[in-house]
């Protein structure tokens, strides 16, 4: 009996009991969308973090202060850091390109009747040329602004927004705290952060005028240090380190209670945290997709008892113990390769879905579409043999008599 | 029992089915069975023979023998002086669908598929094409009187019909033998005897040798030769005029 023969008896069978059909094919669909829909996922979120990442600007170094053993946000015991360690950092370390000093505070602006509590960051001048952040209207903070602790400000496109709502923002001025400020620039929009953080949502003025003016502390909360090129971060790194060790006169053995970090570091973790996720899907689909292999076994099972006269006419007629092992193989591929077809359109649908909801670009997993579509044949071809072998090795004369 | 010798003027050098000394045991043990006892048989070609017997006597148990549908426990089954038990799986199945055709008590037809399909389904295994089984399928179903109800599927057809399509189906590999179970079991006397016809005539217009086990008298007498089971022996094997 030829394949294509087999193959439409198979899909005869199968249309005939349609719902049981489907159920059986569940267990597949599933297992197969849920490898599908995590691939994918995963993806989309490992490329998202790693635009955003370069997006924070290229040959970055952040040192902030905390043990570097600790985790991000775990500085709070540690000093912060001063001006002085600024300009030590500024003469000192060789591989510098660029050096911002950050300080930033949630505080509450307010512009004629309108009012909203705003991250306000005092910054170096050069900290919006380290992040690669232009301005959409007006100007940049520039040294002569730091110079003179001007009262000037640029704002991000949220707080425009909110602030000045319909009307221009340029020349505007703005109370923080007891300091009024005149705004000078508007920050190109960045939109979400991988962590759903609206980046917009800010307002910088020269880190002078934020320290004297409005905190009355030079205290600096963290440095953004660029190399001039990417080959050199690991010396600009080892530099940091030194003069920081040295101006916090930490000796020789002891723990630093700084860290300079790297933001590719991040990459690697959270690659790392999407590697584990992704390997614990893949377990969780792949005891899915035994337990869907079983449910086809089953079902085959009780398909041959059902059919088991129809076996005896087959075999009566002629059909080679071959023949019904085929018949009865293709039978059960044809369930699980049709959940595994299922399995991967739900995979792309939800992962589609996931990805709009979560606001990350949808990947398309090319790769892994005919992995899953094998591995489902795999799961036909397993579970299918045992029963189909039953069916097989029936004799013809106790199967036409079979009640 | 005939003799031979008497044939071989007659119809040929060698049987075309012969078994000698078959044994069939069923079970193992206390339960054990003796379905068949040591039976010498041979069918020539063109017999007609029909095969009556208590239920019990062994006469299903000698057809599925002779059909492949089952091997023996002992004594030896010959095919034109070949011996069935060293064949394979394979090649039984290939006897079965060329050499020999099947029509049961109870039809034994696919369900929810037309009597076309179910009529070109020794076809399908004899790897004939699409085009030339439904040809040959079609011809099939006329030569049984059933034209115009290729599409109809098994639950649609009387009993008769249906015995029709069966025939039909046994009919359409060209078998040599037509191995008849029962054949008017489940039919009332003159569906039955229309059924009868249609077998009858196949012998004797296409000499297609036909062997059928039958409890009905009536139908034992149309065939040419008649044996009688009992215990799992032949204890009598006549040839006669055909009654009809």
């Amino acid at each position: 009996m030829t394949l294509p023969a087999t193959a439409s008896l198979a899909f005869t069978a199968l249309m005939r009991n349609r719902l049981r059909s489907l159920l059986t094919m569940l267990g597949v669909v599933i297992g197969v969308g849920a490898v599908l829909m995590m691939q994918a996922t995963g993806r989309g979120a490992t490329a998202y973090v790693g635009d955003t990442i370069s997006a924070m600007g290229s040959n970055l170094l952040m040192v902030i202060p905390g043990s570097p053993r600790r985790q991000m946000g775990g500085g709070m015991t540690a000093p912060l850091f001063t001006v002085a360690d600024v300009e030590a950092v500024r003469r000192r370390a060789h591989d510098l390109d660029a050096l911002a000093a950050v300080t930033t505070r949630p505080m509450r602006l307010v512009a004629g009747a309108n009012n909203r509590i705003v991250s306000v960051g005092g910054v170096s001048p050069e900290f919006l040329s380290i992040r690669g952040w232009g301005v959409a209207d007006g100007r940049t903070l520039t040294r002569e602004d730091e110079r003179q602790a001007a009262q000037v400000c640029v704002l991000g496109k949220t707080v425009r927004d909110a602030l000045f709502p319909g009307g221009p923002a340029l020349g505007q001025e703005l109370r923080v705290h007891e300091l009024s400020c005149r705004v000078v620039g508007v920050l190109e929009a960045k939109g979400a952060s991988a962590f759903g953080m609206d980046q917009d949502d800010v307002m910088y003025l020269p880190f002078s005028t934020f320290s004297r003016r409005v905190l009355g502390s030079e205290r600096v909360a963290f440095m953004m240090a660029r190399a001039p090129s990417p080959d050199r971060i690991d010396d600009l790194k080892a530099q940091l380190e030194a003069v920081m060790r040295e101006r916090r006169r930490i000796l020789e053995g002891d723990e630093d209670d700084f860290a300079v970090r790297d933001p590719r570091e991040l990459q690697a973790v959270l690659d790392q945290v999407t590697g584990v996720l992704t390997t614990f899907l893949l377990g969780v689909a792949g005891i899915s997709l035994v337990v869907g292999g079983i449910g086809i076994m089953n079902i085959m099972l009780v398909s041959v008892t059902e059919r088991t006269r129809e076996i005896g006419v087959r075999l009566a007629v002629g059909a080679r113990p071959r023949d019904i092992l085929s018949q009865f193989l293709v039978e059960a591929v044809a369930l699980s390769a049709a959940g595994g077809l299922l399995g991967i359109l739900l995979g792309l649908a939800g992962a589609w879905g996931l990805a709009k909801a979560i606001s990350v670009p949808f990947v398309f997993p090319a790769a892994a579409i005919p992995v899953a579509f094998g591995v489902s044949l795999l799961v036909g071809v397993v579970f299918g043999v045992f029963p189909a072998r039953k069916a097989a090795r029936l004799n013809p004369l106790a199967a036409l008599r079979f009640e | 029992m005939a003799s031979p010798t008497r044939h071989e003027t007659v119809t040929g050098p060698a049987p075309l089915l012969a078994l000698a000394g078959v044994t069939k045991v069923y079970g193992v043990g206390e339960a054990a069975v003796r379905a068949l006892d040591g039976v010498d048989f041979e069918v020539w070609p063109g017999d007609f023979v029909a095969i009556t017997g208590a239920s019990g006597s062994g006469k299903t148990t000698v057809v599925s023998i002779l059909g492949c549908l089952e091997a023996s426990s002992a004594g030896e089954y010959r095919i034109e002086g070949v011996s069935v038990q060293a064949l394979s799986a394979d090649v039984l199945a290939a006897l079965r669908n060329a050499k020999f055709g099947f029509v049961f008590q109870n039809y034994n037809l696919l369900s929810r598929t037309s009597a076309l399909e179910n009529v070109a389904l020794p076809l399908v295994y004899a790897g004939v094409g699409r085009v030339e089984r439904e040809a040959r399928a079609r011809a099939a179903l006329a030569e049984v009187g059933l034209e115009g109800r290729e599409e109809s599927r098994s639950n649609q057809l009387s009993g008769g019909q249906q015995q029709r399509v069966a025939i039909a189906r046994a009919l359409v590999n060209a078998p040599e033998v037509i191995l008849a179970d029962e054949p008017t079991g489940n039919l009332d006397s003159r569906t039955g005897r229309d059924i009868m016809e249609l077998l009858s005539g196949l012998n004797r217009d296409r000499g297609i040798t036909v062997l059928m086990v039958t409890h009905d008298p009536a139908c034992a007498a149309w065939a040419r030769r008649r044996v009688v089971f009992q215990d799992g022996r032949i204890r009598s094997d006549t040839r006669g005029e055909v009654a009809a």
